[in-house]
Formats: structure tokens, sequence, C-alpha cells
């Protein structure tokens, strides 16, 4: 096995359009237990931590660029202000050491249907900006997840940043699992409230394929609020406004049963978390009022 | 490959690394720093947890070669048996260890803990060490360690 190790983005590029099967390593959470436990033997490894491009975040024109190589932890302490879901959803992850190394490009590379910092992306419609020696592109987080733990990178590209608009609205981050600590999710629920463009964002993990997107659920509860005139009142949510959401994001899932829940609690905690992180968003912004 | 890092404020170096190897790997079968232990390889247990450049982290989780001119603390730098740190020598006292094993990467982590917050409540210290299993189960003693720890190092030094 070798161990390439770049010291710049364009080395980093270099390295991998050489040696495509070479396999990216940055916090090492996912990959460092396949090799530990004999699961794979990658002909090489691709070190990502000494490219320094690729560690830090910066505002650009109202969204944060946030470099794939930043760590959980900084977002935590960092960019609870900007990305407030992302924020959430990062504090469920792992654990304190997790959190110091992992980082959401490695969540993008790994692409598991159950990686947390997924459906805060989606909600926001985040976008994904590879690159390769050929050049870089972006590409809507949605179109990102291409299957069971498959992503829509090519052989020679790597993930550079992830785009992400400032919030402008409430945002909420749900997840289901056996202890606070430590949990692959059984099922996560991303909001994100767009008032400025009276629009609605969600993400669901763990409950299909990929990380989806409760498309119909967005576009009734965005509808529902313009018709109703709740963006400018700020009212209570009738209670039949709710129940419907919940049971949208519920009607968008394609859960299975497996170790670590049954489909059928999927879809029940889809509803459920639906409804709660609505109910918390709502309350948030009209607090902001 | 050779890995060259700063070990315990030292440098040190190990040869014939194998580039898939594990730090945790290098520190205790390479450098005669058997402290962290080697326990579930998959970043759930915490018992491996260093600081590597100031920052805890499951060794087991960091490739050999990511450490390489970096610097490293083990609980073997943390204090020695003729000088324990305060926070080991409150584990002894609060009756924080039983089987042993899950201890060192405790004290890692509860050091890095109350370097950062002198006086950490228990929900706190709690979120802290949710890295960190203990199979023997004997939390409640390990919080009051970590308790006593902050107490005794918040005291103006005698």
């Amino acid at each position: 096995m070798e161990f390439l190790r770049p010291t710049s983005w364009a080395d980093a590029l270099a390295a991998k359009a050489a040696q495509p099967d070479a396999v990216p390593i940055a916090g090492g959470t996912d990959i460092m237990v396949e090799l530990n436990f004999d699961k794979r033997r990658p002909p090489a490894l691709l070190d990502l931590n000494r490219v320094t491009e690729l560690t830090d975040w910066s505002i650009d024109d109202g969204r944060v660029r946030l470099g794939a190589g930043v760590s959980y932890t900084r977002v935590i302490d960092e960019l609870g202000t900007e990305l407030p879901g992302l924020a959430m959803a990062s504090r469920t992850i792992g654990s304190p050491q997790i959190r110091n190394r992992g980082t959401v490009g490695g969540n993008l590379g790994a692409a598991s249907p159950a990686g947390d910092s997924h459906p805060p992306l989606l909600a926001l419609d985040a976008e994904v900006e590879v690159a390769s020696v050929r050049g870089s592109r972006r590409l809507p987080a949605l179109d990102f997840y291409t299957g069971v733990k498959r992503n829509a990178l090519a052989a020679d590209e790597l993930i550079a940043a992830i785009l992400l608009p400032r919030a402008r609205g409430p945002q909420q981050f749900c997840k289901i699992g056996t202890r606070n600590a430590m949990v692959i999710a059984v099922a996560t629920f991303a909001l994100v409230l767009h008032p400025e463009r009276a629009r609605v964002g969600t993400g669901i993990g763990s409950a299909a394929p990929t990380p989806i997107r409760a498309h119909d659920a967005e576009a009734f509860l965005a509808d529902a609020l313009t018709a109703d005139n709740l963006w400018e009142s700020r009212r209570d949510l009738p209670s039949a406004l709710v129940r419907e959401f919940g049971a949208r994001v519920s009607a968008a899932t394609a859960p299975i049963d497996d170790v670590r829940g049954a489909a059928a609690y999927r879809r029940h905690a889809m509803t459920v978390m639906a409804k709660r992180a609505l109910g918390w968003a709502w309350d948030d912004y009209r607090k902001v009022a | 490959m050779r890995i060259t890092a700063i070990v315990n404020g030292e440098p040190r170096e190990a040869d014939d690394v194998w580039e898939g190897e594990s730090l945790l790997y290098v520190l205790r079968e390479r450098m005669g720093l058997p402290g962290s232990k080697n326990a579930c390889e998959q970043g759930e247990c915490g018992s491996c947890t260093v600081y590597l450049d100031g920052v805890p982290v499951c060794a087991c989780l960091v490739a050999a070669g990511q450490a390489q001119e970096r610097t490293v603390v083990t609980v073997e730098g943390l204090g020695n048996r003729d000088a324990l740190h305060p926070l080991q020598q409150a584990f002894v006292d609060a009756g924080a260890v039983q089987c042993g094993f899950c201890t060192p990467g405790l004290i890692v982590a509860a050091h890095d803990l109350l370097g950062r917050n002198r006086a950490p409540s228990d929900p706190e210290i709690r979120e802290a060490l949710a890295g960190n299993l203990c199979r023997c189960t004997g939390y409640e003693a390990i919080l009051a360690g970590v308790r006593l720890a902050a107490d005794r190092m918040s005291e103006p030094a005698r």
C-alpha cells in the first residue's frame, strides 16, 4: 500500500488523477475502521490532512463556503449562527473524539444514507464543489447521492467544499438513536424555513437508499403558509396543517427493516419528527417577530 | 515507511510502519507506549484517546502516516508512577478505576475537558466523556474522580 501525502490542493488533484484508485482519507473515522477490520485494502491512501485549502471556511456572497476538511467540532464552535441546522446535526455525531476528526466532506465521500450531515445540506439546497485536474464543478447535494454509499464523484475527483446559504430563518434537526452519543441514526429529519422567499426545505436520513427530500411536503407547507398569510401574521399553526405536513414527510420515505430499526417504526418516527421540528421552528420564527 | 513525530515531548521514530497501520499500533507496538489501550478499533470506546496536535482523538482512527511530524501526547505524557497528574491521583482517590482498561482514555478525555473548563457541570462532564466506554460500568465513580480533580485543580497552589 502507498501512502500519498500531498501538501497542496493542486498536488492532491494530481495525485488522484495519477492514481484514481487511491482512497482519500481525512478524519479516518470510516476508512480506518475498514482497514482495522481487514474489510478494505486499497492500493493507496491519499491523506488530505495536510491540504490547508480544505480546512478553512469563508463567507462569500451570502453563502458559506465550507472546506471539505473542516471538522464537525469547528462547525459547532464557529458556524452555529450561520449554519444552525448543520451545527445541530454535527452535535449529534459520534463523540468529541469523532467530531474532532470527522468532516462534512468525509460524510459526503462515504455517502451513507445514515450520514448525519446530509439532511441539513438537502434542506438548505447546498451545493457540493468537486474538482479534478480537468477542472471543478458544482452540483446540488440532491444530485450528489446516487445510491447506498455511492456518490457522483468521478474516479479522478475530490470533494473541495460545500456551499450553503447563511441562515435567514429557523432551522431544526432531529435524530433518533438508542443514546445521545455514538449512534448511527435510526432516522433523521432536517427542516429549514426560508421566510425571505416563502419556501421550506427538508432533508431525510436513514429512511431511503439515499438521503432524500420530501418535495411534496415542502411545497404543501410553503403554499399553505403563503395562502393563509402565516409568514406575515406568524399566528399559531393550525394543527391540521402540522399533521398533514408530518404525514407527507413520512410518505416521502422508503425505509427498510434493518438491525437499527423497522421500516414501520421509521415511517412513524418521521411523522413525529417532522411535526416536532415544524413546531420548534415555528416557535423560533414567532420569537424573532 | 518511517514515521517521525514528537511523542510526549520527545522526537520519536518508527521504521517499517505499514501504510494502513493506525497511530495506536505505532504507539503501542513500535514505540513501547502501551498506555493507550486497543479495544474496539472503530472509534466507539475511546480507550485509545490521545492528543494529536493538542486535540483529543481516537488513535485507532488516525492513519500512522497522518501523525508524521505531528505532536502526540499519550496518557504516559500526563504523569508517571512517581508523579501522578492531579487528575490521575483523583481517579485513584475516588476509586474511579476498576479493571482499568478504559482509564487511560478517560484520563486524556477528562484532561482535555479540565483544560477547557475548570469547573464543569455534570452534564458537561457526561458530554465530554460520551465517547469513552467503561465496560465495568463504573461511571459514577469516574464522574466523582473528575469532580474531585476539578476541585483540587482549582485550588490555589500551596
